[in-house]
């Protein structure tokens, strides 16, 4: 038996029956078509599923739709206007934070919602704070230094980048 | 990987949710934050008919001061315990405990309820809700009824909860001066879950004597549960460092320790009895400011 829900995703409330069963993730990836919201090991460890909601990381994998009706869920996707970058995005990419890419988008929201609730981390919390995000491709100094850089531009009042912006890579 | 075919149901009160579970019984699961639920109904280990949601009651969640106590609501979630101040100031064990349990995300969704209601053997709140000497509040279509820690958890996954009943809050006695309490734990490196995991709570008198002391272990044993032989070796003694390791060895007399492909039982017990000895150490020093 469906189930009606309102799930505002990215801004927008969207309407849907869905199956009680249904993860989060799927509801995202296969109904909205939002495939930044990665499925990974399915067992709530990885968390390349992560997405916020109401501005805290949760596991996409480990939540049924239902359970989030009438709050707002933010992917990856509606982290910065289309066409740019969030500035934590923009210190992934300037400081070679991503190797496969992956984990990437779970990376990012973590280290988006941690520097909402402590824009100052020291090295210890970031790590701390991204113990539920695994890169198998084991960058992870990469993305600390990221999430610095992040956390600097941020406190300088940063705004979204335009994708196609050449002036910051230093490479 | 999704769980079976249920039906979900949200209550929207206690009294809702307890109607539900009498109308589904055995049938039925609550759900809270489901992060101990939902990974196990997803490898068809459990496959509930019914699940109540009870996120959406309110009154659930929240810290409160109740004079002599502390009391959490069951939906509290251990991001909230981590962080709260009442919690760290007055209940420091329960907020360091709340720290380590699974990772950030998990620590958003899952609720204090939640994981002592489901009882995982290797979870970590069991230790520090024993050493807290910590009632916990359930309500059924009786009405409601306490349980003290010590007679809460019975085996895996089973504790003195009936089937009709839901947990709505722990209530925690204030501590005295003068004591100190620490949470130790040994991670499997995978999981995060504890394979073993000591939490002590130690109160000194003006002169340095042991004037209480309670541990919790948990991890070790199918049900988590004191360590009597080392709360009694220690009581009266003054803290020192050879009291201390005297009453840690004795932490495991009388358990029957948990062996699987993590650890074997002897390497739990050896674990266990380290962590008891770190666990008291801290919270000594803790006690004597």
């Amino acid at each position: 038996m469906r189930v009606p829900v309102t799930v505002t995703v990215n801004g927008t409330a969207q309407r849907a029956e869905v199956e009680p069963r249904q993860l989060l993730v799927q509801f995202l990836r296969d109904d909205l078509g939002l495939t930044g919201a990665h499925i990974g090991c399915e067992t709530s460890q990885c968390g390349a599923c992560t997405v916020l909601l109401d501005g805290a990381v949760i596991k996409s994998c480990t939540t049924l739709t239902v359970q989030v009706d009438e709050q707002a869920i933010t992917t990856i996707e509606g982290l910065a206007p289309r066409g740019t970058m969030h500035p934590v995005q923009h210190a992934f990419w300037e400081e070679h934070g991503l190797q496969c890419g992956y984990c990437t988008p779970g990376m990012v929201l973590s280290a988006v919602a941690l520097l909402a609730e402590d824009p100052h981390p020291d090295e210890g919390e970031i790590r701390h704070a991204i113990e539920g995000n695994l890169c198998r491709c084991t960058g992870y100094h990469n993305i600390v230094r990221s999430i610095q850089a992040a956390a600097e531009k941020l406190a300088a009042g940063a705004a979204p980048t335009p994708v196609n912006g050449r002036s910051s890579p230093t490479t | 990987m999704n769980p079976a075919t249920f039906a979900y149901h949200r209550a929207d009160s206690v009294d809702t949710a307890i109607a539900l579970l009498a109308q589904y019984g055995e049938e039925s699961k609550l759900i809270a934050g489901g992060h101990s639920l939902l990974p196990i109904m997803k490898l068809r280990l459990a496959a509930p008919a019914h699940l109540i949601d009870i996120t959406r009651i309110d009154g659930l969640d929240g810290i409160r001061d109740e004079g002599d106590r502390l009391v959490i609501g069951a939906l509290t979630t251990h991001h909230a315990i981590e962080r709260d101040d009442l919690v760290r100031t007055l209940m420091p064990l329960l907020a360091e405990t709340a720290s380590v349990v699974g990772d950030r995300q998990v620590r958003n969704r899952g609720t204090i309820g939640g994981a002592l209601a489901h009882a995982d053997a290797a979870a970590d709140y069991p230790a520090a809700i024993l050493a807290l000497n910590a009632e916990l509040i359930a309500v059924g279509p009786e009405g409601e009824r306490g349980i003290s820690a010590g007679d809460f958890f019975l085996d895996f996954l089973t504790t003195a909860l009936t089937p009709a009943e839901l947990l709505t809050e722990i209530r925690i006695p204030k501590l005295p001066p003068r004591t100190g309490s620490n949470y130790q734990k040994l991670a499997n490196q995978a999981s995060g879950y504890a394979v073993a995991g000591v939490a002590a709570v130690v109160t000194l008198d003006d002169g340095g004597v042991v004037a209480d002391v309670r541990v919790g272990i948990t991890g070790t044993v199918a049900a988590a549960r004191r360590a009597a032989a080392t709360e009694s070796a220690l009581m009266g003694k003054q803290a020192d460092e050879a009291a201390i390791q005297q009453a840690a060895d004795l932490a495991t007399e009388g358990l029957e320790p948990l062996a699987d492909l993590h650890a074997s039982a002897e390497y739990r017990l050896r674990v266990t009895r380290g962590l008891t000895r770190r666990a008291l150490t801290a919270a000594v020093a803790r006690a004597r400011g």
